[in-house]
């Protein structure tokens, strides 16, 4: 019991000096760099916190995917040396008072809480057992809150949309403008020739374990992300331009399924997103096989920007 | 002082830390990673009320584990869109500042 | 328990609809977007115009448990009186828009898919899903994946035109509204850490006044108030709205920001009824008040007409916020009436900020420039224009016949009933300065004086009519019967100790 508590006032003494760190670094690519040292911490309290799923989808996304997002950023910002000083010294005085208000406040509401500790845990294993999954987590998402998951996919196309929009007119339906480094006998060639293969792998393994262990369509959607851009960034394959029928296709097909499914379940089952008793569990895997694909494109599209080339003809 | 506790203090040093750098740093990119500190913050705190409520043999209460799951998505979603806009300004103008005629950006003390 | 009630699905068809529109449009490519906007939007109308019927004609509030997981599980989506209103309001404005802006936006038919058109269209589809979402949500974490939904939909509307100052614009919406959402997930966390479950029904009957339930509302309300830019939170709103293209400024200031606001109340009077609390009321409104004189006096400053026009949103939400001291704690009758009164504002700003952001589009369309200075004459050019702006000026000055005299002739008569009369003091002097910068611009472009202006492109007559038809709604809602209105109260849940 004891060595568990060292170690964890360890990782969050390591979380916190890590992200003032990130905060109060003087040039932006330190900052970037500790804030993804910063993500994978992360990874590690939530596995402490006896939530796997969300320490997959941390690595993955949190500081996998951002973490290359931010330094694409910051190189094409040629940000060299110190950003501009931060505020003046009375709004920083103001606003380290605020702040560590609200650090007070949520402190002392966690450290003395009122009444039981109130959980939905209970009930949703009483329940887990009629969508045919055992993990609770993937149950949660795609069962008995799959409205949220539904809608928070539309979300992600927004993003990539709003993304998309950035681009001047003339260049709408291009290529958008990921640096590639594609010299030929480099370290970053040769990972992007090993390593997809095992990560689509890895990605379709948790995605179709997702239904039983924790995994699934986000965290396999991630890692199929990150390969992509991987394969990108090395010139092994062509960024695709935007409006390319396939890509379109991809990304749609992900929640076209699951609202498809979550229609059909209105006369089926008798209501949005409700599934027929004995065909849930494969209805489930078809909705989280193609949302992997789906997030997997998005994703990756997310991290590629804007169109900023002209495809040639 | 158990898991449940410590993290949950660090969740809410967290929260204030995100939101410090989010009111101070005036370059927008520090910006985006400070609201990312932030969220990260506030997901940290669903997981500790996930974790505390461990029950029917789960080690954690899996709606809100569900939830932070679904609110890492919407945040890279959310940091993706600022950091195109960042970098498109960029491109238009050479220089990325939200300073214009009016005042920074910021969360004003009080109300 | 909340139970599905017939007629329920249509809740659902609301919010899936649009998005059907949109995933088509992203398989289909862009140069089907015109069909494709032609038929999702009657039928959205159609859904939005039988959930009000069937709320009407009722009494009662319509239920729909998703997936038949009952709350706190699952999620239920719920259409009550306000519901009803807000969502034919949406219904109307955005149908309106999409006419308007069906010139502007369409796409060529024998051309390669085109960035504007793809891009707005898709846009006004997820406004609508996200705003239908927002009115029926029933379960605070999908309220959140919904406001997120509109902030990632109304974004890029801002820098649609694409020039430096809408993209600064558009960066600054982004930042305000994410620090915004994460206050209001910050606030759900501590609501679910205290209570177990985020459906509102359940949480309303489990909220007492402690501190997990005060410090999450006054989070949740300090992040929605950033996304509804009330004063002084409200910086980030006139250039964005400003700069957007003019069907998207109508949709930003008439229906975005009514979003976050309707959860406020959402919050306030559904989620936690156990929390009236009349201080955070009186603050609540004496920052309403302060953005009604802030926002008029700023307006009035302004050189360019859709500056100004952003700026006289600014000030009006300011009325919304006196919703808050003159319902919660207060008798009745007079606390229905301000409830009628509060929501009425809300609609009949839809419509006449809507029809004014039309108005002032056409003329910077006309003329090729919006410089209030250089408007001389442009009445004699665009008459029926400046006629749609006079109308919509009405309601915002709170003349009658208007919705907007109805409402704050309902808010004036319970603030001075209640005792509270120091917000009609407000109210009459929000009304002279919007009067003042409502006739700065008809004053101009009906200057006998000046030369017939020069004409930069010929604006259709079509959408003239299009703006005028919402400024007459505007004008429409002013013969509402002065009395608490029976639709506004359908589904209001039984507050403790109020008597009704």
């Amino acid at each position: 019991m004891t060595m568990d508590i060292v170690f964890d006032i360890g990782l969050v003494a390591l979380l916190i000096s890590i992200a003032v760190w990130s905060i109060v670094a003087r040039d932006a690519f330190s900052a970037i760099m500790i804030f993804m040292v910063y993500g994978l911490l992360l990874s590690l309290a939530w596995v402490r916190l006896a939530a796997v799923d969300i320490a997959l989808t941390e690595a993955a996304i949190g500081a996998g995917v951002t973490g290359m997002l931010l330094l694409n950023a910051l190189a094409r910002l040629r940000m060299t040396g110190s950003d501009a000083a931060p505020a003046a010294l009375p709004l920083r005085i103001a606003a380290g008072v605020l702040c560590m208000l609200v650090s007070a406040a949520l402190s002392a509401l966690v450290l003395f809480p009122s009444g039981e500790p109130t959980t939905l845990a209970p009930a949703v294993m009483a329940r887990l057992g009629e969508s045919g999954l055992e993990n609770p987590v993937a149950g949660v998402l795609f069962v008995f809150r799959s409205l949220d998951t539904l809608l928070e996919k539309v979300v992600l196309l927004l993003a990539l949309l709003a993304v998309w929009s950035l681009a001047p007119d003339g260049l709408w339906g291009g290529i958008p403008g990921l640096r590639v480094f594609a010299e030929k006998k480099s370290v970053l060639v040769f990972l992007a020739q090993t390593l997809p293969p095992i990560g689509i792998m890895v990605a379709i393994y948790m995605c179709w374990v997702g239904a039983s262990e924790p995994g699934g369509a986000f965290q396999g959607g991630a890692v199929l992300a990150a390969m992509w851009i991987l394969v990108m960034v090395a010139g092994l394959r062509k960024v695709p331009s935007i409006d390319s029928q396939s890509v379109r296709l991809a990304m749609a097909v992900g929640p076209v399924v699951f609202l498809a499914i979550g229609i059909a379940g209105i006369f089926v089952a008798n209501s949005f997103l409700a599934y027929p008793s004995d065909y849930a569990k494969p209805l489930i895997v078809v909705i989280e096989a193609t949302l992997t694909l789906s997030i997997g494109v998005t994703l990756g599209l997310l991290a590629a920007g804007p169109p900023e080339k002209v495809q040639q003809p | 002082m158990n898991v449940v506790m410590l993290f949950g203090i660090c969740a809410a040093v967290l929260v204030g830390l995100g939101l410090f750098g989010l009111i101070v740093r005036p370059h927008p990119l520090r910006k985006i990673l400070a609201l990312n500190v932030l969220s990260s913050g506030v997901f940290l705190l669903f997981g500790v009320i996930a974790r505390r409520g461990t029950a029917a043999g789960l080690g954690g209460d899996p709606v809100p584990q569900a939830m932070v799951i679904t609110g890492i998505v919407v945040a890279f979603s959310s940091t993706a869109m600022a950091v195109a806009l960042v970098l498109r300004l960029f491109k238009e103008s050479g220089a990325v500042t939200l300073d214009v005629a009016e005042a920074e950006p910021a969360k004003r003390d009080g109300g | 328990m909340a139970s599905t009630t017939p007629g329920g699905l249509l809740l659902v068809m609301a919010i899936i609809i649009p998005v059907v529109g949109i995933l088509i449009q992203f398989m289909l490519g862009g140069r089907f977007v015109n069909r494709i906007v032609f038929v999702v939007l009657p039928a959205s109308f159609a859904v939005s115009v039988s959930i009000f019927a069937m709320i009407w004609s009722s009494g009662e509030p319509l239920v729909y448990v998703v997936g038949g997981w009952d709350p706190p599980l699952g999620i239920a989506l719920r259409a009550d009186g306000i519901s009803a209103a807000m969502i034919l309001t949406t219904a109307i404005v955005i149908c309106a828009t999409g006419i308007f802006a069906r010139q502007e936006f369409s796409q060529p038919d024998d051309a390669p898919e085109a960035r504007a058109p793809f891009v707005f269209w898709a846009l006004l589809l997820a406004i609508w899903s996200a705003l239908n979402a927002i009115f029926l949500g029933a379960d605070l974490f999908n309220l959140y994946v919904a406001l997120e939904l509109l902030t990632f939909a109304a974004v890029p509307l801002v820098c649609l035109k694409g020039s430096e100052a809408t993209f600064k614009a558009a960066l600054r919406y982004l930042l305000f509204a994410l620090l915004g959402s994460m206050l209001y997930l910050l606030g759900t966390a501590m609501l679910y850490g205290g209570y177990g479950t985020l459906d509102i029904a359940l949480l309303s009957k489990q909220v007492r006044p402690e501190p997990v339930a005060w410090v999450a509302a006054c989070l949740m309300t300090m992040g929605l108030l950033a996304k509804t830019a009330l004063f002084p939170l409200h910086l980030w709103l006139p250039p964005a709205h400003a700069g957007a293209p003019a069907a998207g400024s109508a949709v930003l200031s008439a229906l975005v920001v009514k979003g976050s606001f309707f959860l406020i109340a959402r919050l306030w009077f559904d989620a936690m009824p156990g929390l009236r609390d009349p201080a955070a009321a009186q603050l609540l409104a004496i920052m309403g008040s302060a953005a009604i004189l802030f926002g008029s006096v700023l307006a009035l400053r302004q050189q360019r007409l859709k500056l100004l026009v952003a700026y006289s949103t600014v000030a009006q939400i300011g009325y919304l916020f006196f919703l808050f001291p003159l319902v919660i704690g207060a008798a009745e009758p007079w606390s229905g009436l301000a409830w009628t009164g509060g929501w009425l504002q809300l609609l009949s700003h839809a419509f006449a900020k809507a029809a004014m952001f039309m108005a002032a589009g056409l003329i910077a369309e006309a003329l090729g420039h919006d410089r209030i200075a250089d408007l001389g004459g442009v009445g004699r050019v665009l008459p029926l224009t400046l006629v749609t702006f006079g109308l919509a000026g009405l309601s915002l000055m709170g003349v009658p016949p208007s919705g907007g005299f109805t409402a704050k002739w309902m808010l004036l008569l319970a603030s001075i009933m209640e005792g509270q009369w120091w917000w009609s003091l407000v109210m009459l002097a929000g009304g002279l300065l919007a009067g003042g910068y409502v006739f700065m611009v008809l004053g101009k472009a009906f200057s006998a004086a000046a030369e017939k202006p020069a004409i930069a492109m010929p604006v259709a007559r079509s959408r003239e009519v299009i703006a005028l038809a919402l400024a007459l709604c505007a004008i429409s809602l002013g013969f509402v019967p002065l009395q608490p209105s029976e639709l506004l109260q359908i589904g209001r849940p039984e507050i403790p100790g109020v008597v009704r």
